[in-house]
């Protein structure tokens, strides 16, 4: 079933690209073939093969259960929340405060899980600032105007 | 004589304090990162290089580090492999065979020594072959025109499933998907936009290192969270390390064995590692008189995948660096590396830079010297590697990849679309579909059109003009046998099943 949702939303991809390639207009000056052949050509190959997989779908996978999926959809939280904030807020807290639930989700002892989240921070911190001379912030910028 | 006065350049390169150094922290840390479960060649390449960049090396230097990394890892890989029963990357998956059963006899310490100089013959071996193969591939890639090169790059989408490929059909989705993404952007030849929906961001494309980073990287965070979301412990006794002179004697015929079939699977476009450890070990047990011993602890299944992927890491670089046509996942990562380098691989790197192709083969001769001391006399150090609890290591490697793409780019667009391609390879990995051909995909798309446009501008349009040289036929053969040719072989091929 997986392979053929798949299938399906990769068929409709690969027709929107087709769609959207032949919607370029060549330019007077451009080559023989274009900028929409190669587009169209791969939305060929892709629809093909979405179609073969719809048509022969393998095993179901083994998909995540209930609690494994909430805690992959808090790692992933936690990974938008520090893309978000590692610039307005510095590297320090950011880090520390990511590291620390993402250490909990694998070992959940409260302590253990912010003393990682501190010490890598810190630890992280001093090795690409000093280490490899990366330009980072340790505080929010605003603290620095 | 030419090899000669090329190796003497490349030792000129290779033997200076920085070079040097370079070569031994890169072999340090690759044995590392190769001996962290999960944790393997293409993952720690990909997570180091953006970090590289901000050391500012010059490109020699880089690729010095980074092929250190690369070769470390793949000697690295089979520590966890013996020790935990888990293969610290997808290459030494065979080696916990017989490695993890030699170990639980309490011949651990054997193991590790064992297939540490099975390691350093093959890849040690593989590259004196890079040295040799490399330079007359590159004189044949010289009559390459725009034709050939497409048919090249669509042999290397047809076989990158390698003969052990399960669904041909989802290797063809996975390099439709990067070829897709490779096209967003501004299109070069007109100037145009294509797909980019608007959004500003995109108009320069979708960085490769940002793809890869989170393919690979970010992924294995969502995997481990899944499936390994416990910390690991040691649960074979190790003892006193000695070496095991009778076993390396009895299996040098085994070494050799499997650092030729390594070396050519590994030449191979697409093939890798995976398969050469593979075939070796295959290979090795249909000539053994008393196959029931392998499984069980058999010395000779430890020296044959060990010398096995490690000859196929040399050979990997051979189409990699003359033709820019990657063997395998990590030598992708690599080709991205020269690629942000500004540097193309190809015939042409052998004439023009000779001094970058030829440092790093002598940087790998000496590095495999330092890899054979780092995992023979010191291997104990790196066993306690293993200690580290998963609780800090992941965390860590989230971070260093956030860090990384972040100090490349300093946007939070590319820090978002890095953890998108990371839910992406998540589901595909459970939907099997390999994330190495999205990567080339990506990597490679630009080239592979540019190539179509130019043999169509030298045909005016007239499509039968790749099909014009024999070479260009030899290519489209071989891509159609690549890619039909493993749904027959399939049921040949078995993968033997894993205990544990």
């Amino acid at each position: 079933m997986s392979d053929r949702i798949f299938g399906l939303i990769l068929t409709a991809l690969a027709l929107a690209l087709f769609a959207s390639a032949t919607q370029l207009e060549s330019p007077f000056f451009a080559d023989p073939v274009g900028p929409k052949t190669f587009p169209i050509l791969i939305a060929g190959a892709a629809l093909l093969s979405a179609l073969v997989m719809i048509s022969i779908p393998d095993q179901e996978p083994s998909w995540p259960n209930f609690i494994t999926l909430k805690k992959l959809g808090l790692a992933l939280l936690v990974l938008v929340f520090y893309a978000l904030t590692l610039k307005p807020l510095g590297f320090l807290l950011p880090t520390a405060i990511a590291s620390a639930i993402l250490s909990y989700q694998i070992s959940p002892k409260l302590i253990g899980s912010v003393a990682t989240g501190v010490g890598l921070s810190a630890g992280l911190f001093f090795i690409f600032k000093f280490g490899l001379g990366l330009s980072l912030f340790p505080f929010p910028r605003v603290l620095f105007g | 004589m030419e090899i000669i006065d090329n190796l003497i350049l490349g030792f000129s390169v290779a033997l200076t304090i920085t070079t040097l150094s370079l070569a031994i922290a890169g072999c340090v840390l690759g044995t590392i990162i190769g001996a962290l479960p999960g944790l393997g060649p293409s993952n720690g390449v990909a997570i180091l290089i953006p970090l590289a960049f901000s050391l500012e090396l010059d490109a020699t230097q880089a690729l010095v580090l980074m092929t250190s990394v690369y070769y470390g890892a793949m000697y690295g890989g089979r520590i966890s492999s013996i020790l935990l029963n888990i293969p610290g990357d997808e290459p030494a998956m065979m080696t916990t065979l017989d490695g993890y059963p030699m170990a639980k006899k309490g011949r651990a310490g054997d193991a590790l020594v064992l297939s540490g100089v099975a390691s350093f013959v093959g890849a040690f071996l593989a590259t004196i072959g890079l040295m040799l193969l490399a330079p007359i591939l590159a004189r044949v890639a010289f009559y390459f025109g725009p034709a050939e090169y497409f048919a090249l790059y669509l042999l290397a989408f047809c076989t990158l499933g390698g003969i052990g490929a399960e669904n041909q059909a989802k290797s063809a989705i996975a390099v439709c998907l990067g070829l897709g993404i490779s096209m967003i952007g501004v299109d070069n030849s007109t100037g145009m936009t294509r797909f980019t929906g608007g959004n500003l961001h995109l108009y320069d494309g979708v960085d490769f290192l940002v793809a890869i980073v989170g393919l690979f990287a970010v992924t294995e965070i969502f995997v481990f969270i899944e499936s390994r979301g416990r910390d690991s412990a040691i649960g074979v006794n190790l003892g006193k390390i000695t070496i095991p002179f009778k076993d390396i004697f009895a299996t040098r015929w085994t070494m050799l064995r499997g650092t030729i079939v390594g070396f050519f699977a590994g030449v191979l476009p697409g093939a890798g590692a995976s398969l050469g450890s593979f075939l070796a070990y295959m290979s090795e047990k249909s000539l053994a008189k008393n196959q029931d011993s392998f499984g069980t602890g058999d010395v000779r299944g430890v020296a044959a995948p060990e010398a096995g992927n490690n000859a196929a890491a040399g050979g990997a670089l051979v189409p990699m660096l003359t033709l820019g046509v990657p063997g395998s996942g990590t030598t992708a990562v690599l080709l991205a590396l020269l690629m942000t380098l500004n540097i193309t691989p190809g015939p042409l790197l052998f004439n023009e830079r000779p001094e970058v192709v030829w440092g790093l083969i002598a940087t790998l001769l000496i590095a495999n010297f330092v890899l054979l001391i780092l995992n023979v006399p010191l291997v104990k150090l790196f066993t306690k590697i293993l200690q580290v609890p998963a609780s800090i290591l992941l965390p860590g490697v989230a971070m260093i990849s956030f860090v990384g793409i972040y100090s490349l780019s300093g946007s939070h667009f590319d820090l978002l679309l890095m953890t998108g391609f990371g839910v992406l390879g998540f589901i595909l990995r459970k939907l099997k579909i390999p994330a190495v051909p999205v990567i080339l995909g990506i990597l490679l798309g630009g080239h592979m059109e540019v190539s179509l446009r130019r043999a169509m501008v030298l045909s005016n349009g007239d499509w039968t003009y790749l099909f014009d040289s024999y070479i260009s036929i030899g290519l489209w053969i071989a891509a159609f046998i690549g890619f039909v040719a493993p749904i027959f072989l399939r049921s040949y091929l078995k993968k033997p099943e894993f205990p544990g």
